[in-house]
């Protein structure tokens, strides 16, 4: 701004510059850039393959990502607030044998179903003091935790899978709510409570500012501690009913369950424009990139493509749409 | 900024989504899906595979996951159900994690093969099995192998996968079976059975530990191709290839530096090709109706020889497995 | 709550005897390597004690032969380390040069084993440059990039390799020889690995070089202002960090005679990511030794090599490895704020 205006003409120039702003912004947002991708790649896997364009079948195949995806909606919340939580997929493996433990010691499924819950909270909780208490790096509290917690699950049920559920229990993807599958149910209902929470309450505005500056935020009086911990149970909390749906899906529990999948739920957080700095990032973009991920793993197995370039694609859409997100809220900044 | 082509693209696209999905080809489709990708063993088997689908004019296609956890084929059996094969052969990686995708498929009139290996206590959910040997041979030849290279005497110790792998469980089982009950090896103790969960790490590591644990150990068995090469490889390098004898299943290619040199005197295994190439044309015999699959029926195969279909639809590829060692190791190529 | 556990940790921590001994073995430990070597000492004699065999010259010499692969990836990821970043794709790295390595050995047996060589650590250098241009070029998070790159070539390496492995009898029987012995009895991969290390010691500490990575890592805003080009440096740790990488994919073929593209180097970078911070390397950066690392290499390869030794059952391996890590990042944080009262102070810098 011109230092030679008059009050009065900043001010209109102001107001004026307003509204086109609004429209931008809504335009050019790395949500907007992953919706029209959705488009684009949904296109492009139906030219390739005529069995891929089918709502049923598409519908069925997201079941097999949605565990992860419900993950990456709370690791958004824990990267925007400056954290990473790397023992996500090993949280779910140890939380689902302990449901699968139990189940076979004779407990009912509800009380088995509880103490699965209350591992992943005791994990969370493992993870949150370290980082908050003895102030550790998150990324490495994380490392020595997944591997310790995957360790466990090994200890816990050794090489064999543990199955015989009931079978109401078993098959969470095949049952469905209209045309819906359950899992998918869970998981749309689960971005709609955390994206409000995260853009409508003041938790959520809270996360926000500790991401963008914690000291700042620790002068201004917010818990920062606090909600870092809430933050490492949310992700254990959610880990743990990601696993339960895990166990229904599969019908058996392993100690393997889930491995690498850590890196596949970051992969999606990152695509949705969440900013590993901290900071930025939303749920809606977490929740769009999540499709796009269902899209393009479908489509591309359905098309026959084989294993090495569907790794080789994954690998190059986490580097592309990083550099891409990055390079717009650096644009954002000028 | 949508190109008028773009928008129609994507209104087609968007009705193609209601469209139900059809197969018409003429020709019979087979989808194989090994354990996992990169695995020499299951190249042979589809070298055999394709070989037979050239000459019998069908489709064959393989594709597999990068890991062969239990339920990483789940997606590939969905998408080739979706893509309406006629067969899907598969080798699972679990005994009955993919039940209900099986059953689904055969509910859309895909007919479902095991190959290589069979899925105990879950035999309905496939048409037939298709193994490479008989599989109650395995143990007694091994053990005679091991025999009639330490002269009938000493400690031995028994390399294998995993806890859970159904087929090496059997085999062990018939091999501590067959130690304890013939007079012919009443000199021959067992003294442990190690798990290298078909890791070449793990496995080096486990054999390291027999050579320091047991130092009056006389031989290795290991029925299992990656725990072969490593425990050759341990043992040639703690230099008591003179001392320890090892011998296994395991493939030529493998195993012919080890043979030349002479750290193994002599394994066992069969031939994949063969395997691969039978199932084709068993697969097609059955799509053309000229065999039926009933326990007692008899067909040919050229290059194989005479088969016959036996109890709960299980084919043999051949009945008793193939000796490799320096006489006849450079015959063989996969 | 949290004021509740602090004033509990503080009241534990004020127990004198308690820290009097930490102090102690705090001051000891104070010299980084001290600390790790005594943990060693302590986890041999009590593995010693519940087994004997463990205490044997077989089982140094297999320990011996455990750590070559891990201690030349571990040098590099040091490195990267060092200078505030993370190399996730260290197991790819590894895995492609392998293969590089071993299709070069495969298709031209008679090029000199040398060559096989130089082309992995050449191809190694090639991806790590590749990583460093993303991270500095585009300034984006080394965690990202890395993880990206992960996928990326793993997925090349499969096609380059058509999904098919390297085969023992494709590999070299000189280079087998090079696990297993030498002139000196002590096998050539051992000998090289150390001589690595050594060079990498007087690399980081002896080398103008050296010392604008440490700078770099422990304060760039410093750095730069010091006039040191941070954008040389990026390229240079991730450049180093993957030649190191591919130096250990020849000695994953020399080890173990062959090469598969969906196995070798899956899952190595946490392993090494856990040796490097065992050996105290911080993950703030700019604070590091070769030494310690070194003793850190060694502990974890006793830890692996001791548990089918001492019959645990190999399910607990993991856990245990965990446990290390966690105890380890716990320790070298209470030893660096002097003593377990300083542990609930703010984040320290290194």
């Amino acid at each position: 701004m011109s230092s030679t205006e008059t009050p009065l003409q900043a001010a209109h120039g102001r107001k004026s510059l307003l509204p086109a702003l609004r429209w931008r912004t809504i335009i050019i947002r790395p949500e907007t850039a992953i919706l029209l991708l959705i488009v684009l790649i949904a296109t492009l896997a139906s030219r390739l393959s005529p069995y891929f364009a089918n709502i049923a079948f598409i519908l069925e195949s997201s079941t097999y990502y949605v565990e992860f995806s419900l993950i990456a909606l709370v690791l958004t919340l824990v990267i925007i607030a400056g954290e990473i939580d790397l023992s996500i997929a090993s949280m779910m493996a140890l939380s689902a044998c302990v449901f699968a433990v139990a189940v076979r010691a004779g407990v009912s499924i509800p009380i088995a179903m509880t103490a699965s819950l209350g591992s992943g909270l005791v994990m969370g909780a493992l993870n949150g003091f370290l980082v908050t208490i003895f102030r550790l790096p998150s990324i490495v509290v994380t490392i020595g935790t997944l591997t310790l917690y995957r360790g466990l699950a090994q200890v816990l049920v050794g090489d064999r899978s543990i199955g015989s559920f009931p079978s109401w229990f078993v098959g969470i993807d095949f049952r469905s709510i209209g045309r819906v599958p359950v899992p998918v149910v869970i998981f749309v209902t689960a971005a709609i409570v955390l994206g409000l929470g995260l853009s409508s309450t003041i938790y959520g505005r809270q996360i926000y500012q500790i991401g963008a500056n914690e000291i700042a935020a620790r002068h201004v009086g917010i818990h920062v501690d606090r909600i870092k911990m809430g933050l490492f149970l949310a992700s254990g909390f959610g880990s743990a009913i990601a696993g339960l749906m895990m166990a229904s899906r599969l019908g058996s529990v392993r100690y393997d369950l889930a491995t690498g999948g850590e890196l596949q739920i970051v992969l999606i957080a990152m695509l949705g424009g969440t900013s590993i700095f901290g900071g930025r990032g939303t749920i809606l973009g977490t929740f769009l990139a999540s499709w796009f991920l269902v899209i393009i793993a479908t489509g591309m197995t359905v098309a026959n493509i084989t294993i090495n370039a569907q790794l080789t694609v994954l690998g190059l859409l986490l580097i592309v749409s990083t550099i891409a997100t990055n390079i717009f809220y650096v644009r954002c900044h000028q | 900024m949508l190109l008028k082509k773009d928008l129609l693209a994507i209104v087609l696209a968007g009705a193609s989504l209601f469209a139900a999905t059809t197969t018409t080809s003429t020709r019979i489709s087979i989808a194989y899906i090994p354990r996992s990708t990169g695995n020499p063993y299951y190249d042979g088997v589809i070298d055999g595979f394709r070989h037979g689908c050239a000459v019998l004019g069908c489709d064959f296609t393989t594709i597999g996951p990068a890991t062969s956890d239990a339920t990483s084929q789940i997606p590939f059996v969905a998408a080739q159900t979706q893509r309406g094969v006629n067969v899907i052969a598969i080798t699972p990686n679990s005994p009955d994690a993919l039940n209900p995708m099986f059953d689904r498929a055969r509910r859309r009139g895909t007919h479902v093969f095991s190959i290589n290996t069979d899925m105990p206590g879950n035999q309905s959910h496939r048409e037939a099995a298709i193994l490479p040997v008989d599989f109650t041979k395995i143990g007694p030849s091994q053990i005679e192998l091991m025999g009639s290279l330490i002269g009938y005497a000493g400690d031995i110790a028994i390399l294998t996968t995993t806890t859970d792998a159904p087929d090496q469980n059997l085999w062990v089982e018939d091999m501590k079976r067959v130690l304890a009950g013939s007079p012919k090896y009443a000199r021959m103790k067992l003294v442990t059975v190690a798990y290298g969960n078909d890791d070449p790490q793990k496995s080096t590591t486990e054999t390291e530990a027999l050579i320091t644990n047991y130092p009056n150990l006389k031989g290795i068995i290991a029925p299992t191709a990656v725990g072969l090469a490593a425990a050759a490889q341990a043992v040639e390098t703690a230099k008591k290839v003179k001392q320890i004898k090892v011998t296994g299943l395991g493939t030529p290619n493998q195993m012919r530096r080890f043979i030349q040199n002479g750290t193994v005197t002599a394994f066992q295994l069969w031939s994949p090709y063969n395997e691969g190439l039978l199932a084709a044309y068993f697969v097609v015999g059955l799509e053309k109706g000229t065999i039926k699959n009933v326990p007692g029926t008899t067909f040919d195969v050229p290059g194989v020889g005479k088969m016959t279909i036996g109890k709960d639809n299980v084919i043999n590829t051949q009945s008793d497995l193939t000796v490799f060692n320096r006489s006849n190791i450079d015959q063989f190529h996969f | 709550m949290r004021q509740c556990l602090v004033r509990c940790i503080d009241d534990f921590a004020r127990n004198a005897t308690m820290n009097t001994m930490i102090r102690l073995a705090g001051r000891v430990a104070q010299v980084r390597e001290a600390g790790i070597a005594m943990i060693l000492v302590l986890f041999s004699l009590i593995a010693g004690a519940v087994e004997p065999r463990f205490l044997t010259g077989e089982t140094a010499r297999v320990v011996l032969l455990a750590i070559p692969l891990v201690l030349v990836a571990a040098m590099g990821q040091m490195i990267v380390i060092v200078a505030r970043h993370v190399d996730l794709s260290m197991g790819s790295i590894l895995g492609f040069s392998a293969i590089v390595g071993g299709l070069v050995f495969r298709d031209h047996p008679q090029w000199p084993l040398v060559i096989g060589f130089l082309v992995a650590i050449l191809v190694g250098a090639g991806l790590g440059l590749f990583n460093g241009l993303i991270v500095a070029i585009f300034k984006l998070p080394s965690i990202i990039v890395t993880l990206g790159t992960l996928s990326l070539y793993r997925g090349i390496l499969f096609t380059l390799s058509g999904a098919r492995q390297i085969d023992p009898n494709d590999i070299p029987e000189s280079l087998i020889r090079m696990a297993q012995t030498s002139p000196v009895g002590v096998p050539w991969i051992v000998i090289i690995a150390f001589a690595v290390a050594l060079v990498v010691h007087c690399f980081l500490k002896h080398t103008e070089a050296g010392r604008h990575i440490y700078a770099v890592g422990s304060n760039p805003v410093a750095a730069r202002l010091r006039g040191i080009r941070i954008f040389p440096v990026t390229i240079l740790v991730f450049t180093l960090s993957g030649a190191l990488a591919g130096l250990a994919g020849i000695f994953y073929a020399a080890r173990f005679g062959y090469v598969n593209p969906g196995i070798t180097g899956v899952g190595f970078e946490f392993t090494v990511i856990a040796a490097v911070v065992v050996g105290g390397v911080s993950i703030n950066g700019g604070v590091g030794s070769v030494l310690a690392t070194v003793l850190g290499v060694v502990l974890l390869g006793a830890v692996t090599v001791a548990l089918p030794i001492l019959g645990t059952s190999g399910f607990w391996q993991n856990a245990l490895y965990g446990a290390i890590i966690l105890i380890a990042l716990v320790l070298g944080r209470a030893v660096r704020q002097g003593g377990l009262r300083g542990l609930s102070a703010t984040k320290d810098a290194g």
